[in-house]
């Protein structure tokens, strides 16, 4: 049996959107606040979706110690508590929740090796979310292979 | 095709163990959820039924009898039990939040009949859940 299990991380940074292709005035008027030069912060949450058949002996998809470990690791420590623009990946990237979202998917679905990372979901605020599942193409609720 | 989820909530108690493996095998795997005398969650169950729209009563299905299917299938047996002792699917399985979804999905299946269920998402906590689909 196929199941999809999500767990539900947090992690909080700066940043400050800004495009070296636009002008100083099209900057501020396409990101408007998200322009202060100063940045501004999130309270980013997480979600990563694995999906896998359940382990007969065990009843999991996945070893969540393993999952928590991978995530920690490589998305709260890289980002949690740091200013994205100055991040490598963002010098000449702007760390929209966009791209900031495609690239945990990358980092976690190339590299986790326990379980299938299928999904990734963003919330920048409570008002706003981003999902991004590769290649494949959102569902009614998971996704499905184009 | 319109999809209408209907949430419930029930507590229970369980533990994380399989005989085939050694304890130090149990302690290692499951962790703190190796305790034999069990430890507790509240779970959010979310419940998703698709179907067309009845013209007449321009419903999916009567919500009074999606909740009473699920009361009758899932939380008369579920809510404020222990699981491994009292719900018969998990005699021999173990249940963790993937074998709760399935046991869950295998109980309301046959039982819908206007519309068709579409997946059943277990929460363990608001940190942690589980879709199933039906998917072999």
């Amino acid at each position: 049996m196929k199941a999809h299990l999500t767990r539900r991380y947090r992690f909080s940074a700066s940043h400050r959107l800004h495009s070296t292709e636009m002008s100083e005035e099209e900057n501020r008027r396409v990101y408007g606040k998200c322009n202060n030069p100063y940045g501004h912060g999130h309270n980013y949450a997480l979600e990563v979706t694995v999906a896998g058949q359940v382990d007969a002996r065990t009843g999991m998809v996945c070893d969540l110690v393993e999952l928590d470990d991978f995530v920690g690791r490589e998305v709260l420590e890289r980002f949690g508590h740091e200013n994205l623009n100055t991040l490598a990946l963002f010098e000449h990237l702007v760390p929209t929740t966009e791209n900031l979202c495609a690239e945990i998917y990358r980092v976690l679905a190339g590299g986790f090796r326990t379980a299938a990372v299928e999904k990734v979901r963003l919330e920048e605020t409570m008002m706003n979310s981003f999902e991004y599942c590769g290649d494949a193409e959102l569902g009614t609720g998971r996704c499905v292979q184009l | 095709m319109v999809y209408l989820t209907r949430r419930a909530e029930f507590s229970a108690s369980h533990y994380y163990h399989n005989p085939e493996f050694t304890p130090e095998e149990n302690r290692r795997i499951f962790g703190k959820c190796n305790n034999p005398h069990g430890h507790g969650h509240n779970y959010t169950l979310e419940v998703t039924v698709r179907g067309p729209v009845d013209p007449r009563s321009g419903f999916v299905m009567d919500l009074a009898e999606l909740k009473e299917v699920l009361n009758r299938e899932v939380l008369d047996a579920m809510d404020h039990r222990f699981l491994n002792k009292e719900v018969p699917e998990f005699r021999d399985r173990i249940p963790t939040t993937e074998n709760l979804a399935i046991a869950i999905w295998r109980r309301l299946q046959p039982k819908l009949k206007v519309a068709e269920l579409h997946r059943v998402r277990v929460f363990e906590t608001p940190d942690l859940f589980v879709d199933y689909y039906g998917e072999p």
